[in-house]
């Protein structure tokens, strides 16, 4: 359960519009059941209190929405913000994204998000989801009522989030949290340990189900090209489809590449994906190895900070110190 | 391997020759490897070229239908496949399939009627089809009126054939105009839509449009203020094009595919089309 | 009508392994697919795959042909081959109805042999729906979950997996299957569909109406002032079009695999923005254009084209699967008029 709720939003929200702060609220809006909501931009109080919803399936980051929503209009945007959207919003400032002025950032709370799917494994059709506490309440077509865990119901994500710290904001509400040591680079080290036999045949079995409708990459916040190396039919590897099984890989490992560095591990990319592929895997691995090579550093966690990997120092790691040649890391 | 026709498999065309029109656009002269046309058409109709590799692109097929030994195309550089024909030698093997979309209604509704083509820069190029038939069968039709311009001299297609031949046909007349003011041009200057209204057609006769998107919409005015009826218009429409059949989606602009039911439209036809070409 | 014991579906497999390969939804950890049955897979319990069944006969990649170059020469080399019999179990109304769809496109003149030969290779074992989720609505669209077509319609009731042939391939395939089968008189099934339309009338979106779409309706709604909010949060993506068991657009694209070069057709999507961009310019300037193409495309332009045939069989796939959760539902919804308020 969200510890501020719809009514106080919406509130301050509307304070905000009716005292010429802003003139239009980036929100989520209610769809037709609990948990498929969309973003949208609400102009009004009359709109807000219409349709905007706050709740456990309120898991978009509006960080990149902002690139284009800053470019309508003269006034502000607000937009809410939870902690790791915050990163996204930071590292999108300082990739000089979208102008800062044009928007004011509410920071929100979150005790994370719910993930549908794990709520559908577990009943066939769910009519409604409501959470109590620390438990939460799914009204289905066939099984009754079932209570579950909230934590149980978490997506990978929320089980691993990194930090409840905002670290961007005009103003915050409820309470800040810490940034969180929740053990997100467990799963890259189960991986690492694999043989490297091992360790392609599980990324073969992941990638292979790609399907490349590039929705990880529309929604990454760090994939902001005006023109996507994918999209360029100059680029010798714009495809729709892979011509063949390495091709998916390519898209994946090419994309983790271009986003190393900027990636602040926000997990849009595995959210979105139809395919449940965990591309979330790929970028934590570039940031732990980042972390490991260079000292620890988190993308976006403050505005202008320069990536290691764009940023040479004397100091800096030999490719030789990093990967053993034909070795278990190659 | 089966046994039936397949519309995407092409066959294969032999660039017989290559004329350099204007320095953008180049007219290719294709038959097939046994020295034959690939297939019959009708004026209007396009065809799908392709350089493996490369990629296919839909062109309108150039020649007339009443050329017995070949197929004309003339094309303008503007993307992959364009510019690998573009550097073509003559001999080059290319593919072809076709003919794709609904043609001029050349056999029926224009029969016995006085003919208005207006084309600007490379727009010449699908016209130059129906004029060479309307041409050939003349005492189908009455008088012939060809108004056509470019951004300047060197950018009018086929000049050479319009002084020589088209200009010197019995009830053809030829009305030529480029953009800007040139020291060796002693015809016409100015806008095509400026230059219709100026020559002040009678709305008596059939007009068929061709050329770039601004060039049409200010022509299109000028006919209705000369009294056109929508009825008496037709053009032709390009969009991105992959099959040429009307199952990839492509064109689709309301309920019609472009590739299927075009690329000729009349006007009445193309207002009922949502405003998406 | 036969029937088979539920615990004996593993040797009713077997035997129509034993002559065609057959396809079932199993479950995976990313949720049911199908895949090509071996001894001992296990048919999904799940109400449907993750990705429709149109692969089957429209895959997402498939060769077209192949070229030779040499020089200035070219030699097309016709890579077709007849294709192997085949038999899909398991699919569900919406799907066996997906393929009516994508037939008017690719069985209309011309005919596209690749999907044509497919299509006559393929065995449809459609399966009734028992448990429609709240994201179903194919009743929208006179589809019945209850009793789908097919070649063979089958129904689970309770203990047992009841087949009905509806056409000559599946009385040709059910007779095969007669040393494992009983006779039945379809009681079970008229007993089971009774319940199952119950549900039906129950579920959330039963009500859907697509009265104010169809044929004829491009002015109604193209320039409809609610295109605006409902494209403004779509990233542009190809995730319902993909998953989608009807969008049927593709590209064509050639790859040289430096020994020759392959024609390949693959899924393409009216999402993308370079679907329709050219050289000489891009008629869809914005993703409202796109995605009214997309809606206008099921609910307009192709009833206008098939006689009223919405080319949206209500699967909810877009449903579960957009990243940004918009969908058909809430397009018909906003734009549907009094009907659906």
């Amino acid at each position: 359960m969200q510890e501020i709720n719809r009514a106080a939003l919406i509130k301050r929200a509307s304070e905000l519009l009716s005292d010429g702060t802003a003139d239009r609220v980036l929100g989520w809006k209610a769809g037709e059941f609990d948990y498929d909501v969309t973003p949208a931009v609400f102009h009004s109080v009359e709109e807000l209190e219409k349709d905007f919803v706050w709740g456990d399936f309120c898991g978009a980051n509006f960080s990149k929405y902002l690139i284009k929503e800053t470019q309508k209009g003269d006034g502000k945007v607000i937009v809410f913000l939870k902690p790791c959207d915050t990163y996204s919003f930071n590292q999108l400032l300082t990739e000089h994204r979208f102008d800062r002025e044009k928007v004011y950032a509410i920071g929100i709370p979150c005790d994370g998000m719910l993930d549908i799917t794990k709520i559908k494994s577990m009943a066939d059709g769910v009519l409604s989801v409501k959470s109590e506490g620390d438990e939460v309440e799914i009204e289905t077509l066939y099984d009754g009522v079932i209570k579950e865990k909230r934590e149980n119901l978490l997506p990978d994500r929320c089980v691993h989030c990194k930090s409840k710290k905002h670290v961007s904001y005009d103003e915050l509400m409820g309470e800040d949290g810490e940034v969180l040591d929740s053990g997100r680079f467990d799963e890259v080290e189960q991986i690492e340990k694999m043989t490297p036999d091992e360790r392609f045949a599980f990324w073969q079995g992941e990638l292979s189900r790609c399907i490349r409708c590039n929705a990880c990459r529309d929604v990454c916040p760090a994939c902001t090209c005006e023109k996507c190396v994918f999209d360029n039919p100059d680029s010798g590897v714009e495809n729709k489809a892979a011509a063949n099984s390495f091709e998916d890989s390519m898209f994946h490992i090419i994309r983790a590449f271009h986003v190393a560095g900027r990636c602040t591990d926000c997990g849009e990319c595995s959210r979105v994906c139809p395919q449940h592929i965990p591309l979330h895997l790929l970028n934590r691995k570039f940031i732990k190895d980042i972390n490991s090579f260079y000292g620890e550093y988190q993308a976006g966690e403050t505005i202008g900070s320069r990536a290691p990997t764009v940023n040479y120092s004397q100091d800096d790691i030999e490719p030789s110190e990093a990967v053993e040649r034909g070795g278990d890391n190659a | 391997m089966i046994d039936v026709k397949e519309p995407l498999i092409p066959k294969i065309g032999v660039v017989t020759d290559i004329r350099i029109d204007t320095p953008d656009v180049k007219t290719f002269r294709v038959v097939t490897p046994d020295g034959k046309k690939a297939f019959e058409h009708k004026p209007g109709q396009c065809a799908m070229l392709s350089v493996p590799g490369v990629g296919e692109a839909m062109f309108s097929i150039t020649s007339s239908p009443t050329n017995e030994e070949y197929m004309e195309f003339s094309i303008k550089k503007c993307g992959c496949v364009t510019e690998w024909l573009h550097s073509m030698e003559v001999g080059q093997q290319i593919t072809i399939r076709g003919p794709y979309g609904r043609p001029f209604p050349v056999d029926t509704e224009f029969v016995g009627k006085d003919m208005l083509f207006i084309a600007g820069g490379i727009g010449l190029a699908p016209l130059r089809s129906v004029i060479n038939y309307c041409r050939h069968y003349r005492d189908r039709y009455g008088k012939i009126d060809i108004v056509y311009g470019s951004r300047s001299m060197q950018d009018l297609v086929d000049y050479k054939e319009i002084i020589d031949e088209w200009a010197n046909d019995a009830g053809v007349t030829v009305h030529l105009t480029i953009d800007r003011e040139q020291p060796e041009w002693t015809g016409h200057v100015g806008f095509v839509p400026n230059y219709v209204k100026e020559l002040g057609f009678s709305p008596d006769k059939i007009a068929i449009l061709c050329g770039p998107p601004i060039m049409i919409k200010f022509t299109l005015a000028g006919l209705t203020e000369l009294g056109f009826e929508k009825t008496q218009v037709y053009t032709t429409l390009e969009l991105r094009m992959k099959c040429g059949i009307g199952k990839c989606g492509r064109c689709n602009v309301g309920a019609k595919y472009v590739c299927k039911d075009g690329p000729v439209f009349r006007l009445d036809e193309l207002d009922e089309l949502p405003d998406e070409y | 009508m036969r029937k088979i014991s539920i615990d004996k579906l593993n040797s009713l497999f077997s035997a129509i392994a034993e002559n065609e390969t057959l396809y079932l939804p199993v479950d995976t950890k990313a949720g049911a697919k199908f895949e090509k049955w071996h001894d001992g897979a296990v048919l999904s319990d799940a109400l449907n795959t993750v990705r429709s069944a149109k692969d089957f006969f429209f895959p997402q990649t498939e060769n077209l042909m192949d070229f030779k170059v040499d020089g200035k020469n070219i030699e097309i080399i016709d890579t077709r081959e007849e294709c192997e019999d085949f038999v899909i179990f398991g699919v569900r109304a919406c799907d066996v109805k997906s393929f009516e769809i994508l037939d008017r496109v690719f069985l209309a003149e011309p005919v596209d042999s690749y999907y044509k030969n497919r299509r006559e290779h393929g065995v449809i074992m459609s399966l009734a729906c028992t448990k429609p989720h709240e994201t179903c609505f194919c009743g929208t669209f006179g589809i019945d979950a209850s009793s789908p077509e097919g070649d063979i319609v089958c129904h689970m009731t309770g203990d047992a997996l009841c087949m009905d042939a509806k056409t000559e391939k599946g009385k040709a395939l059910l007779s095969r299957l007669d040393s494992l089968t009983e006779e039945t008189d379809g009681k079970a099934v008229e007993e089971q569909k009774k319940v199952t339309k119950e549900r039906l009338a129950k579920l959330p979106l039963a009500s859907l109406s697509a009265d104010s779409f169809g044929a004829g309706k491009t002015e109604k709604f193209f320039g409809a002032p609610e295109w605006k909010e409902l494209s403004q949060a779509c990233l542009g993506c190809g995730t319902c079009t993909f998953v989608c068991p009807t969008c049927q657009c593709y590209d064509i694209k050639d790859f040289n695999t430096g020994h020759g070069v392959k024609r390949f057709r693959c899924w393409d999507s009216c999402m993308y923005s370079d679907f329709t961009k050219m050289s000489a310019g891009q008629p869809r300037l914005t993703q409202l254009e796109r995605f009214r193409q997309r809606f206008m495309h099921k609910l307009v332009y192709y009833p206008t084209n098939n006689g009223g045939l919405f080319s949206c069989v209500g699967c909810g796939r877009c449903l579960s699967k957009c990243p940004i959760q918009m969908n058909i539902v809430k397009v018909m919804k906003k734009l549907g008029g009094k009907e659906n308020d």
